[in-house]
């Protein structure tokens, strides 16, 4: 039996006019997992989630959710739902009525929209503000109540528009982990737009990296991080160096850099001038120029964990040598 | 030390409200303490003369006349704002949630201010070429043969005075709208599709209760101009009709300058407590 909560895009496309935002892409979104669509804006991420919502038009190809053709349906009509990136909460009702609000449209008779409203508030822990206006809340509250009311449709998945931008950096932690909760406690898929590669890689079961209306990569976090395909991915991601050995690119983490202050078997490690040393607690950032090899992304980027660096002082202006594992380094599609 | 520098504080603050409060009291509160002073003096058939007595308002209070010239005013009233809020939202509406981009949005609000480049009698004349016995109006539907004679209600009557009404000040009902309905975040609207709301839904359960103080705030502005206006009643009536404010004018005119601040004074009320009410309804405090 196919998961109701399975989606599929084939060949979807978007154009405005003469520009192209969402270029042609298919995709598989498997059921009861957590997505994260990745990317710079204005790379698409955002017209292709509005595009599963129903909030924006498919200019060609076809949206499928739990094997059903959702392409031309209402918004209401798809069991998608929609949580939007300012939460537009309804300012003139409260809590309860805000969360209740599609019940109404359906015509639910008052007592019993408000217990079902209810029962969603108890779920996100907001159900003792029920009577409250959302001006009367704080960023993090009024983010749980559009939850609710996006939740209380029983869709199948749930369409996240950078859920955690409008939040201070500690809420959005806590944040971040109560909505992987509540994804598997629900057991439906949630699919969630996000440009923070950190968000992405804690929350995401799949990671789709987007760039300027394209897929260049869809995998586990693990796999978007560990072994990026393109140098786009490498670099967005962060964390890598882009080298180039003479055939084709590689990426390298920095913190799979090795640096030798001699170079023992004399041809293996590049030399690279040490331009600025960064202290960030538990780690160094050394920046080098690596002279040695043409067309890195410069500066090279090496992490050394605090407990090496104290007994392998470098100053700046330093020549040492850079040493990898061959098994490290990544060669990246051109 | 201290108390000095609250002196001072104190005294900038004056100083900064003084302007404001000297041109109110000049331009405002002085004229109608005068009015309501006068309200209470005597007149004879060729002067006037300080006293106070309460005859002018005894007398307006007791005819029977008084109470028929305002229930036309409030009738006036009523079905010209009704016909303002109704042609007003719709056209705000339709500039606020159907115009897409910002250029035409500008174009078209623009377009809706152009009467107002003439003044108001002119555009109220302009109607009786219109309207006349032998006017367009009525050429027309003769010509498609929809009435054998000419259609006598058209000019010089109620209808008439309601249509000028409507005309001049549906867009005073359309500006405050319109920015409210500028200011509802679209996202509002998409949340509504979202959860099922069909476009009906939507106007009755999201747009209308937060366009609220816009239609109050343009309310106040139809209700205090249909209730104060004498010239447009005189003119669109052909002298048939009256309303308070024509009273007035007539009394002025007779020079019965105590009578006629009476009969001012009494509308001032009767607008103040009208607002009074409708503020009851709507918290405009947000908007301002």
């Amino acid at each position: 039996m196919m998961d109701k909560s399975e989606a599929e895009l084939v060949a979807v496309t978007k154009s405005y006019g003469q520009s192209i935002a969402v270029d042609g892409i298919s995709l598989k979104i498997p059921g009861n997992s957590y997505t994260c669509l990745l990317g710079p804006s204005g790379c698409g991420k955002s017209s292709t989630l509005r595009m599963l919502a129903g909030h924006e038009t498919v200019s060609e190809g076809d949206i499928l959710l739990g094997g059903k053709n959702i392409t031309d349906l209402a918004p209401a009509e798809r069991g998608t739902a929609m949580m939007f990136q300012s939460y537009a909460l309804f300012p003139h009702l409260s809590v309860v009525d805000n969360v209740a609000f599609s019940l109404k449209m359906k015509g639910v008779e008052k007592t019993a929209r408000r217990a079902e409203a209810t029962k969603l508030l108890d779920l996100v822990d907001m159900a003792a503000l029920a009577e409250r206006l959302p001006a009367q809340l704080s960023g993090g509250q009024q983010q749980r109540v559009a939850l609710a009311r996006a939740l209380i449709t029983n869709p199948s998945i749930l369409l996240l528009d950078e859920p955690l931008s409008a939040l201070d950096p500690f809420l959005r932690l806590r944040m971040r982990s109560e909505l992987k909760r509540l994804q598997r406690e629900l057991g439906i898929s949630f699919i969630h737009v996000t440009h923070s590669q950190d968000e992405a890689l804690s929350l995401a079961d799949r990671i789709i990296v987007m760039n300027k209306g394209r897929i260049e990569q869809v995998g586990s976090a693990q796999e978007v991080f560990d072994r990026p395909k393109t140098q786009f991915v490498a670099q967005f991601m962060g964390g890598h160096n882009v080298m180039h050995d003479g055939q084709s690119r590689l990426a390298i983490r920095s913190d799979k850099i090795t640096i030798a202050k001699s170079n023992p078997d004399g041809s293996a490690g590049i030399p690279a001038t040490v331009r600025a040393i960064e202290y960030l607690g538990t780690t160094f950032s050394v920046a080098l120029d690596a002279t040695g090899m043409a067309q890195t992304s410069n500066p090279v980027s090496v992490t050394v964990p605090d407990s090496v660096f104290s007994h392998e002082t470098m100053e700046i202006g330093q020549t040492v040598f850079l040493t990898w594992m061959p098994d490290d380094a990544h060669r990246l599609a051109s | 030390m201290s108390s000095k520098q609250n002196f001072s504080d104190a005294l900038s603050g004056w100083l900064m409200a003084a302007p404001l409060v000297i041109v109110l009291a000049l331009f405002l509160v002085l004229p109608i303490a005068m009015i309501v002073v006068v309200s209470f003096w005597g007149a004879t058939e060729f002067s006037i003369y300080p006293a106070f007595k309460l005859d002018n308002y005894e007398f307006l209070l007791r005819s029977s006349v008084t109470y028929s010239v305002y229930l036309k005013t409030f009738m006036f009233t009523i079905i010209s704002w009704a016909l303002c809020l109704v042609i007003g939202f719709t056209v705000a509406y339709f500039l606020a949630f159907h115009v897409r981009t910002q250029t035409w949005q500008i174009v078209l609000f623009l377009l809706c201010t152009v009467p107002f480049w003439t003044s108001n009698i002119i555009r109220m004349i302009s109607w009786v070429p219109f309207l006349g016995r032998n006017g367009i109006a009525n050429q027309t539907l003769m010509s498609m043969g929809v009435i054998e004679q000419p259609l006598e209600w058209l000019l010089f009557s109620d209808f008439a005075v309601v249509l000028a009404f409507v005309h001049l000040y549906t867009l005073f009902m359309v500006v405050p709208i319109f920015n409210t309905m500028m200011r509802i975040d679209k996202s509002l609207l998409e949340a509504a599709r979202d959860a099922g709301a069909t476009g009906f839904q939507t106007l009755t359960n999201v747009i209308l209760p937060l366009t609220k103080p816009g239609i109050m705030i343009g309310s106040i502005f139809v209700v205090t101009l249909v209730m104060g206006d004498f010239i447009t009643v005189r003119f669109m009536s052909g002298s048939q009709s009256a309303n308070v404010g024509r009273l007035i004018s007539n009394d002025v005119a007779l020079l019965r300058y105590p009578s006629a601040a009476a009969t001012s004074v009494v509308l001032l009320i009767t607008v103040l407590i009208t607002i009074g009410i409708m503020l009851r309804f709507v918290n405009i405090r947000k908007e301002l």
